[in-house]
């Protein structure tokens, strides 16, 4: 089951919303699941400004290196600095405790164009 | 796996420095025979250096132990694809070993060495010749630093002709992780080129990616899927026409030994990994050897030393280093690995013309029989004669018992025998990629095949028994997660 | 398959087992005729080509052979060896070779399956951790090709690490390693900026600066103040050391290295005519995923066992292709494995005792050297097992006349100082060995 409120981006990575001035940004359970064990996640420091779909970090299985792409434009304002001493918490809980980042998001239209929850399970099936 | 009570792996685990005791010396050492000097400034002086104390009876039973939980060539069919596990002779060590090779300084006069350099000349010209090149360099240390001085002279050859726009470099999606990794340490962009369903370089894909800032195509023939590319020859000419260098990776060599020449065809560059086709020892990750072969407009780009050979007026030869005109420069800090030339140079020796060809029949015999035999086993991506490797895929005993090849790998070892390269290359999924080499005898393969089939079998029947190989190695499996995320790299107190 | 004109002995070679019948039955059983017929994707004109090299020999034949061209060469031991300059001939105990040349380790390839590759693994594992204990550093990798590989790619990792594009380097540091620097830093673009003694000026362009400790020449640097001058610049300290020098001296680490990188031959390998060698890579933990090259890592089996398998792999070209931190695929795992067993073997005492022996040795030598009239040793600075002595005419011809007292004298280094030699004297040259270079350099004064 994946959070039916979230949006979701074609990279396999999710938003939440709710707050729209701090968007929380992760990957999806589909992604770390065909990543494997996670090991390493660079994320990018605070006040660094993103492009929707540009790289802003990298994530790391034993065996695997994947980018990621934020799903919205913004200026990053929190990191999860728990996955420093377990980066396994993405895998454990993509869509809570495995958190990347959080935006404030400089163009809340993008947020239109991403795959809602539905649209997202038919795509990871096809 | 252990059930007595005390745990002697885990004793055999311990390091050296565990084991250390105060006091035990490990070999003993010369006095000192000059009147004593000046004591050297205190500043300079560490404190303290902790190593391990141990003595000689001591050392040799650890490493002993330890070393006995490896598998090897002289231990176990090792059908490592890709990496040409082939039998490595004996007599090359010995011959490596000979005070004459093993004791001489690489900066000793021409004239006090000229045994090592004869060597070396006719080194180059044999790799010359079997490559069907125009000239040798013997520096590069390692197939990779091989691919690096590939580049190099790539990018110095365009440069040279003021052809300064030429800054992409072509590289099928099935190629090693080294060609990619090693155009960009040249300076070089990668483009990736797709396969074809055959298993050939994609003519669409080349011929739309060709333009005049294309500075050359990096080959591995046969390709890392152990398939030649039967439009080899349109490759070769469409990327030289369109101003491009062939660049060959040869650590597929091995498959057309003797059988073909890459330089016939149109290669500009080609390096050999001399400890794969040419029998140095892998040594658990080397040392290996790189040499490059090039063609005539290469040549003067080749990396330095080069040896040459001159003669006087009484016809007396007179080996020397030279440095090629517009060489790329020095690939290492002396004139390359030459105890791995030594061995190659020995066993072209023994095999000369009659056995080198033999090499490459030889190999690609027993991995077409497995392929043979194995067939409707595993699947086989690509149905066609293969060269020295199969590239075959579990995917169908995924997809029938949920099986991966990594559980095929591990369930190998329990029948002695060392898995063959996983998940390479990319392009195929659940890959299992096995080279068996010519050094292996039909006895030996078709146990391999039986092993197979039995593990097959084994997949439907009991899934667990691969899930949970190996059951009879050292360690049953590792957590490789747990070492990435909390990093143990060393001894500490 | 040929036969030998004189013999009609049909060729077969020890290492290919299979017989005329083995093939014939497994090209039936592929379901072809002929060996060629599985060559047949190969262009016809171009397979089994005219191949112009000599018959094949036996293995009595090949070794008269290859001793006969062994015998051309002079070899140090026979010969007194002064000769230096990043490749030493130090005594090698004789467990280095018998426990390195087993099956075992010799015969295997790079432990991509650790659960069979637990030797060479812990093998890596002590290699790592005794390149620490040395150099005084965090982390070490298993392994780079030679010392001079070692520090172009730390040089590539400082860039890498500092996002900057120059790196500055002392001119005491070896000129082949400085060669070998150009060739891995050219063609990225990167600029290489030579700094001199008294006159470094780094800057904030600076990636890093490298410094040789003891330098080529010989002789120690003020690391401690040119660590601060790069420190205070934001660049990183990388030092070329001589792991024997460690036996006694500070560890680079203790001057605030950032990377430490060595050629490690003089533990217990032999010159060979410059290779195989193994380079030391060492570095402060936070730069561990910008590190090149492979490493080992400990952790536990689903029993709970201790074990060791190759890790921080993403970092490598076979997962990062094109965005690796290097493109190297091995750790020359042998050599390696080599001179961790003659680490362990001299152990702590042992170490410190051929520093000593080297130091004590090489000072002998410089002293008695500069007594004779027209030699002139240069002792500006202080220095462990080489040294620069002006000679009173040409090394190269001071050279040639060793050779007739069947001694190989020191390196000619008149390119960089005026008719310098550069001795290096280590544990394995005996008092009688240096009286003798000793003498013979007095009498070729005297000859003229």
């Amino acid at each position: 089951m994946i959070p039916a409120e979230f949006k979701y981006s074609e990279e396999h990575e999710w938003i939440n919303s709710k707050d729209i001035d701090e968007i929380i940004i992760g990957i999806t359970d589909f992604a770390a699941d065909t990543l494997g064990d996670i090991v390493f996640v660079e994320l990018p420091s605070i006040g660094t400004e993103v492009k929707q779909f540009e790289k802003f970090g990298e994530i790391e299985s034993v065996k695997a290196v994947s980018d990621l792409f934020s799903p919205i434009s913004g200026t990053i304002i929190k990191r999860n600095e728990n996955l420093v001493p377990k980066p396994e918490l993405v895998n454990q809980d993509a869509y809570g405790d495995g958190w990347l980042i959080t935006i404030s998001p400089t163009d809340l239209k993008e947020i239109d164009g991403l795959m809602s929850s539905k649209d997202y399970n038919k795509f990871t099936e096809s | 796996m252990n059930n007595s009570p005390i745990n002697t792996n885990e004793s055999k685990r311990k390091l050296s420095m565990d084991r250390s005791v105060a006091g035990r010396i490990g070999t003993t050492l010369p006095k000192l025979d000059v009147p004593l000097q000046t004591e050297p400034p205190k500043d300079l002086l560490r404190e303290s250096l902790e190593m391990p104390e141990l003595s000689e009876s001591e050392i040799v039973r650890y490493l002993t132990q330890i070393s006995t939980f490896n598998f090897s060539i002289d231990h176990n069919f090792y059908p490592l694809g890709s990496c040409t596990m082939k039998y490595n002779p004996k007599v090359n060590d010995d011959i490596a070993a000979l005070p004459g090779f093993s004791a001489i300084h690489p900066l000793q006069a021409e004239s006090t060495v000229q045994g090592a350099l004869k060597l070396m000349h006719h080194l180059q010209d044999l790799l010359a010749e079997i490559t069907g090149m125009a000239g040798t360099s013997l520096a590069p240390m390692a197939g990779a630093e091989g691919e690096l001085a590939g580049m190099l002279m790539t990018k110095a050859y365009h440069q040279a002709n003021g052809d300064k726009k030429r800054t992409k470099i072509l590289i099928p999606d099935s190629a090693h992780g080294t060609n990619p990794a090693s155009a960009v340490m040249a300076g070089f962009d990668v483009i990736s080129l797709s396969t074809d369903d055959n298993g050939n370089t994609d003519i669409e894909g080349l011929k739309y990616a060709l333009s005049d800032d294309i500075a050359g195509f990096m080959l591995t023939q046969p390709s890392t899927l152990g398939l030649f590319d039967t439009n080899i020859l349109d490759v070769v000419n469409m990327v030289r026409d369109a101003g491009g260098i062939i660049y060959g990776d040869g650590a597929n060599l091995n498959a057309v030994l003797g059988k073909l020449k890459p330089g016939q065809l149109g290669f500009d560059i080609l390096h050999s990994n001399l400890h794969k086709t040419f029998t140095q020892p892998h040594g658990g990750g080397g040392p290996g050897a790189g040499a490059v072969m090039v063609s005539d407009r290469i040549l003067p780009f080749l990396p330095t030393p080069v040896v040459n050979r001159r003669t006087d007026k009484s016809n007396n030869e007179f080996f020397t280093f030279a440095s090629p005109e517009k060489t790329i420069g020095k690939m290492g800090a002396f004139h390359g690995n030459f105890g791995a030339l030594v061995r190659a140079y020995a066993y072209i020796r023994t095999l000369g013309k009659q056995g080198i060809p033999k090499v490459s029949e030889d190999a690609v015999i027993n991995a077409n029989y497995i392929r043979s035999q194995i067939k409707g086993v595993f699947d086989l991506p690509y149905d066609r004669t293969c060269m020295h490797e199969v590239v075959i895929s579990a995917r169908n005993l995924k997809h029938d018992n949920g099986i991966t090849a990594l559980d095929v790998s591990k369930r190998l070892i329990d029948y002695g025998i060392h898995p063959p390269t996983m998940y390479f290359p990319l392009i195929v999924e659940e890959a299992l990629m096995i080279e068996p080499t010519e050094t292996e005898s039909k006895e030996t393969i078709d146990e391999f095949i039986d092993i197979m089939k039995t593990i097959a079998q084994e997949a439907a029947d009991n899934p667990s028994l691969l899930k949970e190989a190996p059951h009879n190695a050292p360690n049953t499996r590792l957590d490789e997660a747990l070492a990435a995320r909390e990093p143990d790299l060393r001894w500490t107190k | 398959m040929s036969s030998d004109k004189n013999t009609g002995l049909k060729f077969s070679s020890p290492y290919t087992p299979n017989t005329e019948n083995d093939r014939a039955e497994m090209l039936k059983a592929i379901g072809v005729n002929t060996v060629d017929d599985l060559f047949k994707d190969i262009p016809a004109s171009y397979l089994n080509p005219e191949l112009k090299i000599p018959d094949a020999i036996s293995e009595m034949e090949l070794v008269q052979e290859m001793e006969d061209l062994a015998n051309l060469n002079s070899v140090p031991g026979e010969y007194a060896s002064f000769m230096g300059s990043g490749a030493y001939k130090h005594f090698i105990p004789s467990i280095v070779n018998r426990l390195a040349l087993r099956s075992e380790f010799m015969t295997c390839y790079t432990p991509y399956q650790p659960e069979v590759s637990q030797g060479t693994l812990q093998a890596h594992f002590e290699f790592q951790s005794m390149v620490c204990q040395l150099t005084g550093m965090d982390v070490a990798n298993a392994g780079m090709y030679d010392g001079s590989t070692a520090l172009s790619e730390a040089a590539l990792m400082a860039c890498r690490v500092t996002k900057k594009q120059v790196v500055s380097v002392f001119d005491s540091v070896s000129p082949y390693y400085r060669d070998v620097l150009k060739t891995f830093l050219d063609a990225p673009g990167i600029k290489i900026e030579s700094a001199k003694d008294g006159n470094l000026k780094v800057n904030k362009n600076h990636a890093c600066l490298i410094v040789q400790q003891p330098n080529y020449f010989g002789y120690f640097e003020d690391l401690s103040k040119l660590s601060d001058d790069i420190h205070n610049a934001g660049g990183l300290l990388i030092v070329v050391t001589d792991p024997i020098s460690l036996g006694m001296y500070k560890p680079p680490a203790d001057y605030g290295a950032d990377i430490v990188v060595a050629e490690g031959q003089s533990m217990g390998i032999a010159t060979s005519f410059g290779g195989p060698y193994v380079g030391l890579f060492a570095c402060k933990q936070q730069y561990i995923r910008q590190m090149p090259g492979r490493i080992v890592g400990r952790t536990k089996d689903t029993n709970g066992n201790t074990g060791y398998v190759l890790t921080l792999q993403t970092r490598e070209q076979h997962i990062r292709r094109d965005r690796a931190t290097s493109n190297i695929c091995t750790s020359v795992g042998l050599i390696a494995l080599m001179s961790t067993i003659y680490m362990i073997s001299q152990g702590k005492q042992g170490l410190k005792h051929i520093a000593n022996l080297c130091y004590q040795k090489a000072h002998y030598a410089a002293a008695k050297i500069n007594e004779i009239d027209g030699y002139i040793v240069h002792t500006d600075k202080p220095f462990f097992k080489e040294f620069v002595v002006s000679c009173p005419m040409s090394p190269k011809e001071i050279n040639k006349r060793l050779l007739h007292n069947k001694i190989i004298g020191g390196v000619d280094v008149s390119n960089l100082t005026k008719n310098g030699m550069l001795i290096c004297v280590t544990e394995t040259n005996s008092k009688d060995e240096i009286d003798l270079l000793v003498s013979s350099l007095s009498e070729i004064i005297t000859e003229g």
